[in-house]
């Protein structure tokens, strides 16, 4: 009879998120006009090293990303790493996916805890829009580089003489999608339609988001969550004395050409932002050698994708697959979450995923389900506040949700003092039709 | 921030002209670094008896100091000791004094003068309190007769404590280095025999865990840093607001930040709950944080009385009264806060400020006997005219008298203030009980 190895049995221990730090979020061409990527990222890391205590510490890795990244920042994590307090010796590597990217670098870095690979690791984004890249015509392009190779006088001029005035404009960045040309405003405006959602309901969403995050931070809840950056202290777009009148008075600003009536204003749409984000994760033995406390447990994240290009579905509507499939495989529902972050891209798309979960027929036609998936209590609900309020500099959104609620969910079960697991879930959409989301369960 | 006048009197042709006119001639004062010598020549200790003689063993044996009891012909003595612990009499103020007066001439810059008395008490016979508190006055005129940044201050030793108790040891190491730089003209009494000599000199604080507010720049950052080079482990307290300098005065620590409003009905739980929790005890609190919102009080509005007193006092007696009552504040605690001159000689348009500050001096009083008992003990430090950020902002002329009206003609430097803190915070000072020591280079107000 022949011997067989036995299988080595994979050993999967929790990932706990130990707290996190970001800058406040600015306005485009506002505060942060003139910090970089690099700049933002080391700002964010050197706040969490101060409040962690981990200068000159070898962290096992850190991750992060930025969605509107120049080429010269190949390496902008491990740069922003070597410019901040952590030992030089701390490994980094970049993440690129959309506005997925911080969620995706908490997730991964995670994973690699629980497989005892990393015993620490800080995860995080950033982005900013006022100092984006700006790139130069395809025609120019080639002329450069044809002239960088050209040997001889004759080659430089032919080179050269291939440029056209019209060559010289740059090619501004932009959110379009490179497949359907339209932004993402004008893509959320279809499935806004889609799901009849008024501007009414998405004015409420930008409303209560303005007011729980001007309530938290009253309270105190981001004394350690933030640092200030080039003297903004909280978040520029963040308006505490918002109202539904003030709200219903914008003008459409996206859906114009619909034949429906255009609802998304630049109120319950989210600004284009400048900012960056850190979360600090590590194994439980890591967390007390170093005398800091679990907040929650990365449990489990799904990914999903939507093919908006050739299907009726919406962009932004990747979560509204992914959530469901990543619950069943938890063996969880609705009802069993505490917390609901839903990133606010736009009010509608807050609107849009928990009208498809609300509906009968998209439980039963698209999620393979006996009826609709269930029902969100607004109460539970991105509770202090998200992008609509705070802004959104892309690849910094997850991290922020991530520290927020990790710090929300270890409160709360402090405070109730039963065993009862206390979960939250994130989602975050993307551009290209992705969508990330994860559980969360509080230490 | 410079003082271009110090500058200008201490160089080339200004320099001469500045002599010739008569004018203030301020001398650059040298500031401690670690490694540095105690004392950069000999020292002379006058007095006689069995206690001139147990301080003359110490500054010897101790500190390896080249000691002269007789002034010697021709030599240039970095320090003189009045050791006078034993008078009965203001007649044997005569001789010591006296020899003290002949080297005065060829002291060199930065030298320092420092008594070694006791305190006069009501029930001494009245020759012996003639004499004890003569001292005091003498002290004083020696202090503003001295330049070239040279000090003179004195210790004060309550009646049982002897010359070797820790803290006299302690006071007199700090008066004689260059930590005491902008230390003139004052007398720490010195009220037990409580306290503990360091280890090592040169990281009095190791293993201390040590919590300063308002640290994110000026006095508090400067504070941070010197505490974190005696060896401590600094928790950088400061509002939400100033979390970025804050991070960078953590991070240069190597330390934890901690974004507090101190006025928080929970500040003294959450500073107690975070030492605990990151480094597991609390040895020291220096409450540093404080605003002033100056007006005359003629025209002064709720507001602006009721924020002063909230930031720079009320929060004091509540983060205290939190960590006394906690338990876990018991092992040699030290509580340092920040009173200021004007709220010992007043100062117009400050009655707020004042208020705050003159409380400090009454809590540090009334709070120190509370921590006795653990050998522990509560001060205050007194700054006097100090370069910072603040008092940049007084208008130029007003700023340039400011800091002439001092023996040393000059404002102290934020480093000033942080190295007396570091003094009382640390394990020598235990016999300090409830006492205000003044950072003035001997300010012309007050005592």
């Amino acid at each position: 009879m022949a011997q067989t190895t036995p299988t080595p049995t994979l050993q999967v221990r929790p990932a706990y998120v130990l707290g996190g730090n970001r800058i406040p979020f600015a306005r485009a061409g506002g505060p942060y006009v003139r910090a970089s990527n690099q700049d933002m990222l080391t700002a964010a890391i050197d706040g969490l090293v101060a409040r962690y205590g981990l200068q000159g510490e070898r962290i096992g890795e850190v991750a992060a990303g930025a969605v509107l990244k120049h080429s010269k920042d190949f390496n902008l994590t491990r740069e922003a790493v070597l410019g901040s307090a952590l030992s030089a010796e701390t490994p980094a590597y970049d993440v690129q996916q959309a506005c997925a990217t911080g969620l995706e670098t908490v997730v991964s870095l995670s994973n690699k805890i629980r497989l005892g690979q990393l015993e620490s690791a800080i995860a995080g984004g950033v982005d900013s829009t006022s100092d984006a890249p700006i790139a130069v015509s395809n025609r120019l392009r080639r002329a450069l580089l044809d002239l960088s190779r050209a040997k001889t006088v004759g080659q430089k001029l032919a080179a050269v003489s291939k440029i056209r005035p019209k060559d010289l404009a740059p090619s501004a960045p932009n959110t379009g999608e490179p497949r359907t040309h339209l932004s993402m405003g004008e893509h959320q405006a279809l499935t806004t339609a889609q799901w009849e959602i008024s501007q009414a309901a998405q004015d409420e969403v930008a409303l209560a988001s303005h007011q729980r995050l001007a309530a938290a931070y009253d309270s105190g809840f981001f004394d350690d969550l933030v640092t200030p950056f080039r003297s903004l202290t909280r978040d520029a777009n963040l308006r505490a004395d918002s109202s539904l009148e003030k709200l219903a008075k914008l003008k459409p600003a996206f859906g114009l050409g619909l034949d429906t009536p255009a609802t998304m204003t630049a109120g319950n749409s989210t600004p284009l932002s400048d900012g960056a984000s850190t979360v600090l994760l590590g194994s439980a033995e890591w967390a007390a050698e170093h005398d800091l406390v679990p907040l929650a447990s990365v449990v489990d994240a799904e990914a999903g994708a939507v093919d908006f290009v050739h299907s009726d579905d919406g962009l932004l509507m990747a979560p509204a697959f992914a959530v469901p499939r990543l619950l069943a495989r938890n063996g969880l529902t609705l009802d069993d979450l505490d917390y609901v972050e839903i990133h606010e891209a736009f009010a509608a798309t807050v609107l849009t995923t928990l009208a498809a979960w609300e509906s009968e027929e998209f439980g039963r036609t698209r999620l393979g389900l006996d009826g609709a998936f269930g029902t969100v209590d607004r109460a539970k609900l991105n509770v202090h506040g998200s992008s609509l309020a705070a802004g959104h500099p892309f690849a910094a959104t997850g991290g922020r949700i991530i520290a927020t609620i990790s710090k929300e969910l270890h409160r709360r079960k402090a405070e109730s003092g039963s065993d009862r697991p206390v979960r939250a879930l994130v989602s975050v959409c993307a551009a290209g039709g992705l969508g990330l989301t994860a559980i969360l369960e509080a230490a | 921030m410079s003082d271009t006048y110090l500058n200008l009197v201490n160089s080339g042709v200004t320099k001469k002209i500045a002599k010739q006119l008569g004018l203030p001639q301020p001398s650059p004062l040298r500031r401690y670094e670690p490694g540095q010598p105690l004392l950069q020549g000999a020292v002379l200790v006058l007095g006689r008896g069995a206690q001139s003689d147990a301080l003359a063993g110490l500054l010897s044996s101790d500190w390896d100091l080249d000691v002269h009891r007789h002034a010697t012909p021709g030599t240039r003595y970095s320090a003189v000791v009045l050791a006078l612990t034993e008078l009965t009499h203001p007649d044997q103020l005569s001789d010591p004094v006296l020899a003290a007066g002949g080297v005065l001439k060829t002291l060199p810059k930065g030298a320092r003068v420092v008594t070694v008395s006791r305190a006069s008490r009501p029930d001494d016979a009245p020759a012996v309190a003639a004499a004890r508190q003569g001292v005091d006055g003498m002290l004083r005129s020696v202090a503003k007769e001295l330049r070239g940044g040279s000090t003179g201050n004195g210790i004060v030793l309550a009646e049982d404590v002897p010359v070797t108790a820790p803290s006299v040891v302690g006071a007199l190491r700090f008066f004689l280095s260059t930590k005491s730089a902008f230390v003139d003209g004052q007398l720490l009494t010195i009220d037990s025999s409580a306290g503990a000599l360091p280890d090592d000199w040169e990281r009095p604080l190791a293993g201390r865990v040590a919590v300063v507010t308002g640290a994110a720049r000026g006095i508090g950052a400067s504070i941070a840093d010197t505490l974190a080079r005696d060896g401590a482990t600094v928790i950088a307290v400061d509002v939400p607001a100033a979390g970025e300098q804050l991070a960078t005065v953590a991070n240069r620590v190597r330390g934890t930040a901690l974004q507090l409003d101190v006025t928080a009905e929970d500040a003294g739980a959450r500073i107690l709950e975070h030492a605990l929790q990151r480094h597991g005890r609390l040895d020291i609190v220096v409450h540093n944080a404080g605003i002033t919102r100056d007006k005359l009080l003629a025209n002064m509005a709720p507001d602006t009385w009721d924020s002063v007193l909230a930031v720079n006092i009320a929060s004091q007696l509540r983060i205290n009264e939190a960590l006394l009552t906690s338990g876990d504040f018991t092992d040699a605690p030290r509580v340092v806060s920040l009173a200021s001159t004007s709220g010992i000689a007043g100062n117009r348009g400050q009655t707020n400020y004042a208020a705050s500050k003159g409380g400090v001096i009454g809590m540090v009083r009334a709070t120190a006997p509370l921590l006795t008992a653990f050998g522990g003990t509560a001060n205050a430090v007194a700054p006097g005219f100090i370069e910072t950020e603040m008092t940049a902002r007084i208008p130029a002329v007003t700023r340039q008298v400011a800091r002439r009206l001092n023996s040393l003609q000059q404002g102290g430097q934020p480093v000033d203030v942080a190295e007396t803190v570091a003094f009382l915070a640390s394990p020598a000072a235990g016999g300090v009980v409830g006492r205000v020591l003044r950072v003035c280079g001997q300010n012309l107000v007050g005592q």
